[in-house]
């Protein structure tokens, strides 16, 4: 049988929901979440590991999916831009970049915000420099870098303010 | 009444003229004075909620039932002709439904009458052989690996140059320059060239640069019966349908083109692609829906690039700085069939008063990839040659740069001898050169400084552009009966901010909050409007819309009149409130009056108002850069950029502000590190993405200060608005190429100024 035709049962928690899907090997995360569960929010922009337009969270980490195999998804908790939103309510970064006009064409949105989800769970009040290199694998054609940046800010900022031990 | 009137339409730095229907009189202008509550305010996007959460739906995104998927094969030579193809192991390959090529596709003519959809002969790398139709992406891709083809090599021209030497290969039998050299000319250059008291001469160079829109090329097509539905990644939804139609020989009305959101173009995307007629054929023939997107790669070769320029620019003036001649000659390379010439000239014809001008641009075909209009194109590139020599001419003739432009600046368009509807370009200059500490620049080395460390310097650009806008378009608007109110415009949302902008414009009329107001764009079953670009999507959507809501407005106040047994001239609208004038309390809400009058009763129509005559309109902008220069390693940091321009009133600070930085960090990477780079020998494209073409990321991006003049012009258009999509990019590479002079004594005139350059032109390297 070839590789083509064979395909592998993966099973996952995407957006904290079971799923499974039938995949060939080659399949991508990026191409299982988007062509097997429509779930299109990150986007394909290279397809190559080189623009973070496809980032979203596995276990908690950003992870390029167009460079993971759905197949190592398996057994594992995925988070795409789709499920920060609870009942039409954003989630507090998704305001800060309406705020912050942190976006134009939008089509690196997702990524952009999903990498920044990463890093917020790994360290909740990151510095500039650390937000600058936390994205600087996503690429924004559009240029809204300084607004994400400054999105990114205000969110580290009320983080850094909620800190226990410091003042409110 | 309608009439129909002759209107010189300036777009993308280019003058025609063009017909077109003006239905009755326009709105008065809002002028300096009219007190606007939602106008000018810093709204946050309307459709940011889609953006942030995935919601938006991109044209890769759709996914109508039973859809398949579509790969190209490109050619492998810069100029070739095919001598055999066989797509037989391909077609029988797994989930393969059709191979389209040469062999079995129709001859539809393209690149104006230059080619066909698919022709036998390739004129460059990158050039469509061959589209593979199958049950998934990968699969189509797979497929494209087993056609073979075998190519007969032939001659090919790649550069400027080898192009214009006399018996060059051909690109096209009518010869290799487009409609012949370009020429312009005013008072008499040689005698103000004998007046001068210093001169300048000097070349720039620019080389191709890629848009690379985050979002690829693409269609997704769809045919139901003899009608064709298209989504497409686009910047003119009506100039597709016109291309589909035409190639497709069916009626216009049976083709409707969407695209509700779409992932940036920078000029890539203001026509239909051979991609969507490719995917329409296919879908037509297999019954099914059909995607065809770009990869990166396909987006490398094939999508248009800003092309190549070589420009050479002298100018005279003399010792109290008075400019008394311009000489300026620019080549572009257009690649193997791009129709429409670089308007290099633009900058040296008419942003400095001068009474001896000469230009000459040649636009050049050669064996390289179709470049496409770039934001400002050709404008950013001449700025490079015109305000570089600017600089150095001020600082040989001992005078500050600044003083030097404001001595030369020209109150009235030269090249048409007739005034501009407004210009505050002084302002602008006195904002930045405040802004950014202009009065520290210390005059440049006179010889490139050869001692180790860093240096910083300043530089400025300055930026003339068109932006009018202009007819046709046109908007509908309806209030419902709960008081919202929807906008149907056929343009499109670029990321521009657009939809923001006309919703405020609506909710301005009618005295809406903008969350009352929904716009409704990107499809061509709504009313006509122009393309996204030329930055011209507000200065000629924003005014229809503007009216249509006016047209509510009045039918309102009509209706308020009769519930409120008042004369509609004694009706007010107030924070969306009509009550009778000096009786505030004898009123209600626009909800009220609305859901009085039945479903849908209260209806607008706008369109678009003729130009003002016997004016040029205009934008305006300077900026200034400082950077830092490593004089050991050629290095250059850009630490600031400080932005203003004249763009007539600002409709949304906010998006403006985004809009200025987008631009300005799109310049700086070509200032500093874009470039397409083709080989030479071969003519294949080199850099194939993000791995190898540098687009600027997060870390290289440095402080921007967006102002805005935000002086309404009087006369243009309704809405006092000019157009700000392309003036930010266009002085950024020459204030940056000015700074690194001013730093470091070494003029690097050749884009992007890389370490290797700066080295060079600092006589340290060897
Ligand atoms: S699509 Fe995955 S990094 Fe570009
Ligand atoms: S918003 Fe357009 S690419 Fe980032």
């Amino acid at each position: 049988m070839s590789l083509e035709s064979r395909t592998d049962s993966v099973t996952f928690t995407v957006n904290g929901r079971a799923e499974e899907v039938r995949v060939s090997p080659r399949r991508t995360l990026l191409a299982a979440l988007r062509e097997d569960l429509h779930l299109t929010g990150a986007k394909e922009g290279c397809g190559v590991g080189t623009c973070g337009a496809c980032t979203v969270l596995v276990d908690g980490r950003p992870v390029l999916a167009c460079l993971m195999l759905a197949v190592q998804a398996h057994g594992r908790s995925v988070e795409t831009i789709e499920g920060l939103t609870r009942d039409g309510v954003l989630d507090p970064v998704q305001r800060a970049f309406i705020e912050h006009d942190a976006f134009q064409c939008g089509f690196c949105t997702p990524g952009q915000i999903m990498a920044l989800q990463g890093l917020l769970r790994r360290q909740p009040d990151p510095s500039a420099e650390e937000i600058r290199r936390a994205l600087d694998g996503n690429v924004c054609r559009c240029g809204a870098y300084l607004r994400i940046q400054a999105a990114a800010l205000e969110i580290a900022r009320t983080a850094e303010a909620r800190r226990p031990g410091r003042p409110a | 009444m309608p009439r129909i009137v002759r209107q010189k339409i300036e777009f993308e730095g280019r003058i025609e003229e063009r017909d077109v229907v003006i239905e009755g009189d326009d709105l008065p202008v809002w002028g300096a004075t009219e007190t606007l509550a939602i106008v000018g305010t810093r709204v946050p996007r309307v459709d940011g909620g889609d953006r942030v959460s995935g919601r938006a739906r991109y044209t890769a995104d759709l996914d109508p039932p039973g859809l398949l998927h579509a790969a190209v094969l490109r050619s492998p030579h810069a100029h070739a002709r095919i001598t055999k193809f066989d797509a037989d192991a391909a077609e029988r390959a797994p989930g393969v439904r059709l191979v389209l090529s040469a062999a079995n596709a129709p001859r539809i003519p393209w690149y104006n009458g230059k080619s066909w959809l698919f022709d036998p002969e390739l004129r460059y790398a990158g050039d469509e052989v061959a589209v593979v139709v199958a049950d998934t992406a990968a699969q189509a891709r797979d497929a494209l690996d087993l056609i073979e083809v075998e190519y007969e090599p032939l001659p090919q021209v790649l550069t400027i140059d080898a192009a214009l030497a006399p018996n060059a290969v051909l690109v096209h039998a009518e010869g290799n320059v487009l409609g012949g050299p370009e020429q312009y000319e005013r008072g008499d250059v040689e005698a103000g060239f004998r007046e001068a008291d210093a001169t300048v001469e000097m070349h720039a160079d620019t080389p191709d640069v890629l848009h690379h829109s985050m979002e690829t090329h693409g269609s997704v097509v769809h045919w139901s019966g003899d009608r064709l539905t298209v989504w497409d990644s686009t910047q003119h939804i009506f100039g597709v349908r016109r291309q589909v139609a035409a190639a497709l020989k069916i009626p216009l009305d049976h083709v409707r083109v969407m695209s509700p959101f779409m992932g940036g173009g920078f000029g890539s995307k203001n026509g239909a692609g051979k991609y969507t007629i490719i995917a329409a054929l296919a879908s037509r023939q297999l019954g099914r829906p059909v995607r065809l997107m770009f990869t990166r790669a396909d987006e490398s070769q094939a999508a248009g690039k800003r092309p190549q320029s070589a420009q050479q620019i002298r100018l005279g003036a003399k010792r109290d700085g008075t400019l008394v001649a311009i000489d300026y000659r620019g080549a572009s390379n257009l690649g193997a069939y791009r129709a429409i010439g670089s308007p290099l000239a633009g900058p040296a014809k008419e942003l400095y008063a001068c009474p001896n001008v000469r230009t000459e641009v040649v636009n050049v075909f050669t064996h390289t990839a179709p470049c496409a209009a770039f934001r400002a194109p050709g404008f950013v590139e001449g700025t490079v040659a015109l305000e570089a020599a600017v600089e150095a001419l001020a600082d040989k003739l001992g005078i500050d740069p600044l003083e030097f432009r404001l001595r030369n600046y020209a109150e009235t368009d030269q090249v048409l001898g007739r005034p501009y509807s407004s210009k505050f370009l002084r302002d602008a200059y006195e904002r930045v050169a405040k802004a950014a500490g202009w009065e520290r620049r210390a005059p440049a080395p006179a010889t490139a400084v050869a001692g180790h460390g860093r240096r910083r310097g300043l530089g400025m650009g300055t930026q003339i552009w068109g932006g009018a806008g202009s007819p046709p378009a046109y908007a509908e608007m309806r209030l419902n009966p709960d008081g919202t109110a929807e906008i149907r415009i056929g343009t499109q949302e670029i990321g521009t901010g657009a939809k923001t902008a006309l919703a405020q414009i609506a909710a301005e009329v009618l005295t809406l909050p903008v969350d009352r107001v929904s716009v409704s764009l990107g499809d061509t079953d709504f009313p006509y409007a122009p393309l996204s670009a030329g930055s011209q999507t507000i200065t000629s959507c924003g005014p229809a819309v503007r009216m249509a809501a006016d047209e509510v407005r009045r039918h309102l106040l009509d209706a308020a009149a009769s519930v409120l047994e008042a004369a509609p001239n004694d009706i007010r609208l107030e924070a969306g409130r009509l009550f009778v004038a000096g009786v505030p309390e004898r009123g209600m809400t626009v909800a009220e009056v609305a859901g009085r009058m039945g479903n849908f009763a209260l209806s607008g129509r706008g369109f678009r108002g003729a130009n003002p005559d016997g004016v040029t309109i205009r934008t305006f902008g300077a900026q200034i850069a400082e950077v830092e220069v490593d004089l050991d390693t050629g290095e250059v940091t850009v630490l600031r950029v400080v932005a203003c321009h004249d763009v007539g009133r600002v409709i949304n600070p906010l998006v403006y502000a985004s809009q200025i930085e987008g631009g300005v960090i799109q310049g700086l990477g070509m200032a500093l590190r874009e470039e397409h780079l083709t080989d030479p020998d071969t003519g294949t494209v080199l850099d194939l993405g993000f791995d190898s073409y540098a687009v600027p990321r997060s870390s290289v991006i440095p402080e921007i200060v967006a102002l805005a003049v935000d002086k309404p012009d009087p006369i243009a258009n309704n809405l006092g608005a000019k157009g700000v999509g392309e003036p930010p990019i266009i002085p950024t590479p020459a204030a940056i190429a000015n700074a690194v002079a001013n730093a470091t004594g070494a003029r690097v005139t050749s884009l992007p100024i890389t370490p290797a350059k700066v080295l060079g032109a600092l006589g340290r390297l060897r």
